[in-house]
């Protein structure tokens, strides 16, 4: 076994294929590790086809997904419609899916207490819902990543600063926050007659800002533990700027995480602008958004409760499946450092 | 054994041969530097007082255990401290510039180009999502004022001269796909990237296969000799300095204990310290099943450290001497200085450890223990 010690090992100026010869028969005189070497290979080339193989959960979220987007963007180009969405069909008010009453026939999805196609509303609410959410979820995620990654890189002064404000903000509930932003941004609107501030856009900041702080501090955590990584100290020891640091070394890392929360933040307001529609701020009728959709008739739910349940199904099965792509996305682009 | 045979390590120092060559030029000059960290519990002594020379082309060693400052005496010399909390003295003159009053700003031209630093960990010291050829080619193109061609030839060409086999194919791949050894050789192309003129190489093969240890030190010692690079190694094994060093630092607590050239060290050391460290180095021709000598205890709290020699709790010399006053940094030789009362082979020494023996336990209440090993090591030195 003496020959194994550092200084027995003959040669230096070895190429690496002596490494590796050197390496497999220290592995293999040792006998155990020689087996853990296989053992890694094997279950490295499983983990390797495992994690390109979609789970059936995450092949439905994919699917689900393609299938509410295109639905919604349709809708919104006019591509295929499924009739006008404010239309009124007053004999057919409140009849459930498949209903053929007297002359209109064919709403698959039944009408609402007004009469109006529930497959064209709900199409049309795809859009509002998403819209909103999306653009939100965009505004939280580059605000909030920013000051986030910032404040984990920088530490010390910068670090309190930013991380009180982000628990300032979150101390205040997120709808109550959202509310009154709405409330404010409205009222600021209606009395400048701005035609910039729409009211799909006054949403967008309202729940945008309730967001900041959430992927703020998950930025902000992640920064931090890829900051103390010995490369960013061995990229600063080669004379990289800090702006180049924090954009090439540390926020491709960071990245995968900020991303997969922003899924699962896109799921979070779709919930709070369908909280907000209840409470009355949300997108303003006759515009439909599934939150909407389901204030407007909640009166309804015990007469007629495929108005609520259809639209709530919208908002469930999105809401999980931006649920399961995030997990999908942080695994996939989970960074793997050392297999040896 | 009536003759111990010479040990690795000896035959390297007697190979490497170097004597004190006081004529050549001076590259970096620390003098007395400081470095205390404000803590809640107080003022953290990290590096305290320091001083030593280094010329253009020279390799100084840094031997210390874990905690004895090696690390932030490095990052203190290339300022890559975080700067709050942080107090920081003395002087450091590299080609006679005062580096001590400079910022970040100041220092980014110095960073890479005029030196640079490999670490201990080549797993953590790659950006896991870049490629190697960016990793490399980043700092040139920092540095250097050339196109992203000729940055990306230039990588290539380190990469062969760090010996990584089909290097045009390497830059395209990723730190996860190399081995161990490869990727700090990544690591030294990137350190080597702008001919840095010094190369701090903090504890560099401590994270690799000990049969690829000796291959990236002389891979090292190669680009040294190439570029006339000056190269500081800090290292906890005395191993791997011998013959790779011209001269060698014993740091415990913050402090030098002992510096002397290679040789002298090896030879003649006069610090108990570093008596302690080489005896804790398993050697090739005692029995496979010997139990390892360890140094007692544990280095001190740098906050509050113990009055006196530093070193006076874990040692087999101590006196009570030792736990009053704390010995000054004496020279003996030209070039070899040690911090000690009771010095390794010398009247003193003997006396101490004799009064010791006697009375089976040290001044500061340690079971006293032989330092046999080291007489065998100084034996035919």
């Amino acid at each position: 076994m003496e020959d194994l010690r550092p200084d027995a090992v003959p040669g230096g100026s070895g190429s690496a294929m002596e490494e590796i010869v050197g390496e497999s028969i220290n592995r293999g005189l040792l006998g155990a590790p020689a087996e853990i070497s296989i053992a890694a290979i094997e279950t490295g080339g499983e983990g390797e086809s495992s994690r390109h193989k979609l789970s059936l959960g995450a092949k439905f979220a994919i699917g689900w997904m393609v299938f509410v987007i295109l639905f919604a963007i349709f809708a919104k180009l006019g591509i295929i419609t499924w009739g006008d969405p404010n239309e009124s069909f007053t004999r057919c008010a409140r009849r459930g899916p498949f209903s053929k009453e007297g002359s209109v026939s064919g709403f698959l999805a039944g009408c609402d207490s007004n009469g109006r196609n529930m497959m064209a509303r709900l199409a049309l609410g795809a859009w509002s819902s998403l819209y909103v959410a999306i653009g939100a979820i965009i505004l939280g995620f580059t605000i909030g990543g920013t000051l986030g990654v910032i404040a984990g890189y920088f530490g010390g002064k910068v670090d309190t600063f930013l991380t009180g404000l982000f628990n300032i903000f979150l101390s205040i509930p997120g709808v109550v926050l959202a509310l009154a932003l709405v409330a404010f941004l409205q009222g600021s609107a209606e009395q400048a007659q701005d035609a910039i501030l729409s009211p799909e856009l006054i949403l967008i900041i309202a729940i945008g800002v309730v967001s900041i702080p959430l992927v703020g501090r998950i930025a902000r955590a992640s920064a931090l533990s890829w900051t103390q990584r010995e490369f960013v100290l061995a990229a600063r020891s080669q004379g990289a700027k800090h702006r180049r640091v924090i954009i090439k070394e540390v926020l491709p890392n960071v990245l995968p995480a900020i991303f997969s929360i922003s899924l699962l933040g896109v799921a979070i307001a779709i919930v709070v602008e369908g909280t907000l529609a209840i409470l009355g701020v949300g997108i303003k009728p006759p515009t439909p958004s599934w939150g909407n959709i389901i204030a407007t008739d909640r009166g309804n739910l015990f007469t007629s409760p495929h108005i609520v349940f259809e639209a709530s199904m919208m908002i469930f099965f999105t809401v999980l499946s931006l649920n399961m792509l995030g997990d999908v996305i942080r695994s996939r682009f989970d960074v793997r450092e050392g297999v040896l | 054994m009536s003759k111990p045979k010479p040990t690795d390590i000896e035959k390297r120092v007697s190979a490497a041969g170097s004597t004190v060559t006081q004529s050549s030029e001076t590259l970096l000059e620390v003098s007395d530097l400081t470095t205390y960290f404000r803590s809640s519990r107080g003022l953290v002594r990290a590096v305290d007082g320091v001083s030593f020379k280094l010329d253009r082309g020279k390799t100084l060693g840094i031997v210390g255990e874990s905690g004895s400052g090696k690390t932030v005496l490095a990052r203190s010399i290339m300022e890559l401290l975080p700067r709050s909390g942080l107090e920081r003295n003395g002087s450091i003159l590299f080609e006679g510039t005062e580096l001590i009053d400079f910022g970040p700003k100041e220092m980014r031209p110095y960073w890479g180009a005029q030196m640079s630093m490999i670490f201990q960990d080549p797993m953590t010291s790659l950006n896991p999502v870049m490629k190697i050829g960016n990793q490399i080619s980043e700092s040139i193109r920092e540095h250097l004022d050339v196109s992203k061609q000729y940055a990306k030839e230039l990588s290539e060409q380190l990469l062969v001269s760090v010996r990584i086999p089909e290097a045009a194919r390497r830059l395209d791949e990723y730190p996860h796909q190399l081995s161990g050894g490869m990727r700090q050789r990544v690591c030294i192309a990137v350190a080597l990237a702008c001919g840095p003129k010094l190369l701090f190489a903090d504890e560099p093969t401590t994270a690799l296969d000990v049969t690829v240890q000796a291959q990236v030190l002389d891979l090292m010692a190669t680009a040294q000799n190439e570029r006339f690079m000056a190269m500081i190694l800090i290292t906890h094994d005395l191993g791997v300095v011998a013959g790779r060093t011209d001269e060698i630092v014993v740091m415990y607590a913050g402090r030098i204990v002992e510096r002397a050239d290679t040789k002298t060290l090896f030879s003649n050391m006069k610090m108990p310290y570093t008596e302690a460290l080489l005896k804790s180095i398993p050697r090739v021709d005692q029995p496979s099943h010997l139990r390892l000598s360890t140094i007692p205890g544990r280095p001190p709290d740098l906050v509050n450290p113990p009055e006196g020699c530093k070193f006076a709790p874990r040692c087999a010399y101590a006196q009570d001497r030792c736990t009053q006053e704390e010995p000054p940094l004496r020279e003996i030789t030209p070039g070899h200085e040690y911090r000690c009362w009771f010095p390794v082979g010398t009247p003193e020494g003997a006396g101490a450890l004799a009064n010791n023996r006697a009375q089976g336990t040290t001044a500061t209440g340690l079971v006293f223990q032989e330092p046999e090993v080291a007489t065998t090591t100084r034996g035919d030195g």
